[in-house]
C-alpha cells in the first residue's frame, strides 16, 4: 500500500490550504450511461480533492450526477476516463478481488433508505461489515454493540429494523458504517428521511465518529439544515463541480445574497 | 484438455470460495437468516418443491405397482421357472386354453424336470349381500398344488383337497363378507355352484380383479365347465443340469406352444399393458405436470424472494462482499429449500404409501428406493433451474443501486 499522499493546494478552489492528506483525489472523471445515440455523459471532467479530517459535503440540484460521483468514488462504478484515489490508491485501476477487498477495509456507507437487512437485528447489522472481513458473527455482534451502546443505541440492540423508528434505523446504519473503522464514509442523503431534530442528532454523531484526522466524510445532501456541519462544501451542476468552498466562504456568499 | 481446464477452474473457484475473506460460515448463517425471516416465501419454495417431489414418487409408485400387478400370478408360483402356453397369448388375462395332452407332451421334453397344469379363468360370484361381484380362479395341480400362493393366513394347501373347497385371498374375503372379520367355512355362489371357504390366503394384488379364488385344478373345472379344452398354462420346473433358454428352446421345437421364463413371461404381460394401455401415458402426464409445476413455482417464488432482497445483496456487495460468495449464499439458500423440500415430499410420500397400502385397493403400491433417489435428482435439477436466474441477477447486479431512493 502506498504511502497517503498530501497536498497543499487545493486545485478546485485554487486557494492555498496547509499540508492535509489526501483522501480522494478525483481528475478528469468522466461518466457515461447507455451507448450509441442513447449515451448520456453524466459526468463531465470531475476535479476534485477531499482531504482527511473533513466532512465534505456534495450539494447540487437533482440529477447533475452527486449519487454517481459518489458511486465512482466508492469503486461501486468505474469511470470511463479518468482516475480515483483514496488514500494514494489508485482505486479505478483496481480490478474484481482487490477493489473489493479495499471497499471492505477502508469504505462504510450510509444510504437514504437505511438498507438494513430485515432479517438481522440491530447488532447483527451493525456488525455485517464485521464478518464479511472474516470476523466470527459472535465476536462482530459483540464489537457492534459496544458502538450501538455509544451511540445509545444499546437497549435497542436486538431489535428488528421494521420495529425501530426511522431515526433509530439510521443509528444503526451509521454504525454499520463506522464499525470496523473506515477511512472513508461516504453518507447518501442521510437525514433525508428523518425529521429535524433526528436528522441534527445523526449528523451530530456523524461528525463526531466519522471527522477523526485520518478519516473522512463525504456527505451528499439537499438538506441545508445540516449544512452547518460541513467543513466544506462541493457545489455540483450539471455534471461539473461548480464551485468548492469551505463553510465560512459559503456562510459569507450566502450573507452577501442576502 | 478442456475438460480438465474447466475441472481446474471449477476446483480454483471452490478454494477461492473457501479461502476469502469470511469464508467461515458466518456469511453462510446470514444468507440463512435471510431465507428464514420471509417465512411466506420460504414456506412456499418448500411446497413447491415437496409437492413435485411427492407427486414424482407417489405417481411412480402407484404406476410401479400397477404393472406389478400384470405378472402378480407369476409372482406367486416361484416354483415354476417356465411358463408354457398358446403361442398367441400376449398377457396373463387373454387366455387360449391348450388341450389336456399337451401337459404329456410338454412333461417328455428334455430337461423338464416337472410340468403340471395350471387352470385361469374368470368367474362370477355371489357377494353375501347378492350383488355380483367378477373374481379370478386358479386351479392348481391336485397333487402338487403348484400354483397356489404359498403364505396362508388361516388353513393350509392339504384343506383344499376336501370337496368344493376353496382358498380365497384375504382382500378378496373382506370384498365378498363385507365387514366381517376373516374366518373358514364361509360358503358362496362361484358359477352358481357352491363352494366352501377353507383357506385364507395372502397373495399379490391383482391388475383385474381383487378377488381370487383358489382351488383344485379338477374342482376348477368343474366350476367352469367351458368344455373340452380347459388348460390355462403349463408350469414347469427345468432339470437342474438344463438351463430355462435350454427348456424353453426344446418346448417351443417340439410342441409347437410358447414357453417362456417367468421373468420373459412377467415382462411381456407388463409390455403389454405398457403397449396397450393409456396408463403410462396418463402417469407420465401426471409426473411431467408435477415436475413443470415444481420448476415453475419454485423458480417464481426463488426469483421473487432474490428479487425482494437484490438490494440486501446489494448492500453486502457495496459493503465488500464478493461475487464469489455471493453465489455461495444463494445456493446455500437455494440447497436448503431442495433439501428441506425434498425430505417434506418424500416423508408424505413415504406416508402415503404407508397409509394408503392399508387399502386393499392400493395393496402391493410401494415406494422404490431408485424413485426416491431419482426424484432427488428431480429437485436438484428444479432448484439448479431456479437458481441459475436468480444467481445471475445477483451476480450482475449493480451495487451502486443502493444509493437509489
Amino acid at each position: 500500500m502506498s504511502m497517503p499522499q498530501t497536498h497543499d493546494q487545493d486545485p478546485s478552489t485554487n486557494v492555498l490550504s496547509e499540508q492535509r492528506t489526501l483522501a480522494v483525489q478525483c481528475r478528469g472523471v468522466i461518466k457515461e450511461f447507455g451507448s450509441g445515440q442513447a449515451r448520456i455523459r453524466v459526468l463531465r471532467g470531475i476535479d476534485l480533492d477531499i482531504f482527511a479530517g473533513e466532512t465534505t459535503f456534495l450539494v447540487g440540484p437533482s440529477g447533475c450526477g452527486k449519487t454517481t460521483l459518489i458511486s465512482v468514488i466508492a469503486g461501486l462504478l468505474r469511470p470511463n476516463e479518468g482516475t480515483v484515489s483514496l488514500f494514494g490508491e489508485m482505486t479505478s485501476q483496481m480490478r474484481g478481488g482487490a477493489l473489493v477487498h479495499f471497499r471492505a477495509i477502508n469504505l462504510g456507507f450510509v444510504f437514504q433508505q437505511f438498507n438494513l437487512l430485515p432479517a438481522l437485528n440491530a447488532a447483527e447489522n451493525a456488525a455485517v461489515p464485521l464478518v464479511v472481513q472474516g470476523m466470527s458473527l459472535s465476536k462482530a455482534v459483540r464489537k457492534a454493540s459496544e458502538l450501538l451502546e455509544r451511540l445509545e443505541m444499546g437497549k435497542h440492540k436486538n431489535k428488528y429494523p421494521n420495529q425501530l423508528s426511522g431515526g433509530q434505523q439510521q443509528r444503526i446504519a451509521v454504525a454499520r458504517a463506522l464499525v470496523h473503522n473506515p477511512r472513508l464514509v461516504i453518507c447518501d442523503e442521510p437525514t433525508a428521511s428523518l425529521d429535524a431534530q433526528t436528522g441534527h442528532a445523526v449528523m451530530e454523531m456523524l461528525q463526531e465518529l466519522a471527522s477523526a484526522p485520518d478519516r473522512a466524510v463525504i456527505i451528499v445532501t439537499h438538506d441545508s439544515r445540516i449544512y452547518s456541519f460541513a467543513d466544506r462544501i462541493a457545489t455540483m451542476s450539471d455534471g461539473q463541480i461548480t464551485s468548492v468552498k469551505t463553510k465560512q466562504e459559503s456562510q459569507l456568499t450566502s450573507d452577501g445574497n442576502h | 484438455m478442456f475438460l480438465k481446464n474447466r475441472i481446474m477452474l471449477q476446483i480454483g473457484v471452490v478454494i477461492n470460495i473457501l479461502t476469502e475473506p469470511g469464508s467461515t460460515s458466518n456469511m453462510w448463517r446470514i444468507a440463512l437468516k435471510m431465507l428464514f425471516n420471509d417465512q411466506a416465501k420460504y414456506i412456499g419454495l418448500v411446497i413447491g418443491v415437496a409437492f413435485s417431489t411427492l407427486l414424482i414418487n407417489q405417481q411412480m409408485g402407484i404406476f410401479l405397482g400397477l404393472l406389478s400387478r400384470a405378472g402378480a400370478l407369476i409372482d406367486d408360483v416361484p416354483e415354476a421357472n417356465i411358463w408354457v402356453m398358446d403361442p398367441g397369448v400376449k398377457n396373463l388375462d387373454t387366455v387360449f386354453p391348450l388341450r389336456d395332452t399337451e401337459l404329456s407332451r410338454v412333461r417328455g421334453v428334455e430337461g423338464v424336470q416337472w410340468a403340471v397344469p395350471y387352470f385361469k379363468a374368470m368367474a362370477t360370484v355371489r357377494t353375501q349381500t347378492g350383488q355380483l361381484e367378477s373374481a379370478l380362479l386358479v386351479g392348481a395341480d391336485d397333487q402338487s398344488m403348484v400354483g397356489i400362493p404359498s403364505v396362508f393366513v388361516l388353513g393350509s394347501a392339504e384343506d383344499l383337497r376336501k370337496p368344493d373347497a376353496v382358498a380365497v385371498n384375504e382382500d378378496g374375503f373382506g370384498k365378498v363378507w363385507r365387514g366381517e372379520k376373516i374366518s373358514l367355512g364361509n360358503t358362496v355362489e362361484l358359477n352358481d355352484r357352491r363352494a366352501v371357504v377353507v383357506a385364507i390366503i395372502k397373495d399379490s394384488p391383482k391388475f383385474t380383479s381383487s378377488i381370487t379364488f383358489y382351488t383344485r385344478y379338477s374342482q376348477a373345472l368343474a366350476y367352469t365347465n367351458n368344455g373340452r379344452n380347459q388348460l390355462s398354462f403349463v408350469l414347469v420346473r427345468t432339470s437342474p443340469d438344463y438351463t430355462e433358454k435350454q427348456v424353453t428352446e426344446n418346448i417351443n421345437a417340439q410342441t409347437g406352444l410358447m414357453a417362456l421364463s417367468s421373468s420373459e413371461f412377467r415382462a411381456k404381460a407388463v409390455q403389454y399393458v405398457i403397449d396397450n394401455t393409456g396408463i403410462p401415458v396418463s402417469f407420465g402426464t401426471v409426473i411431467a405436470l408435477g415436475i413443470i409445476v415444481g420448476v415453475c413455482v419454485v423458480g417464481l417464488m426463488f426469483n421473487l424472494f432474490v428479487l425482494e432482497n437484490l438490494k440486501h445483496f446489494a448492500v453486502l456487495k457495496a459493503i465488500g462482499t464478493s461475487n464469489f460468495r455471493l453465489i455461495g449464499m444463494v445456493a446455500l439458500q437455494a440447497s436448503v429449500v431442495g433439501f428441506v423440500g425434498y425430505g417434506t415430499g418424500l416423508g408424505a410420500a413415504a406416508m402415503f404409501f404407508e397409509f394408503a397400502g392399508r387399502n386393499p385397493n392400493f395393496a402391493g403400491f410401494f415406494l422404490p428406493w431408485q424413485i426416491a433417489i431419482a426424484s432427488g435428482g428431480v429437485a436438484a435439477a428444479i432448484i439448479a433451474l431456479a437458481s441459475i436466474v436468480a444467481l445471475r441477477r445477483v451476480l450482475f447486479i449493480e451495487p451502486a443501486i443502493v444509493f437509489r431512493g
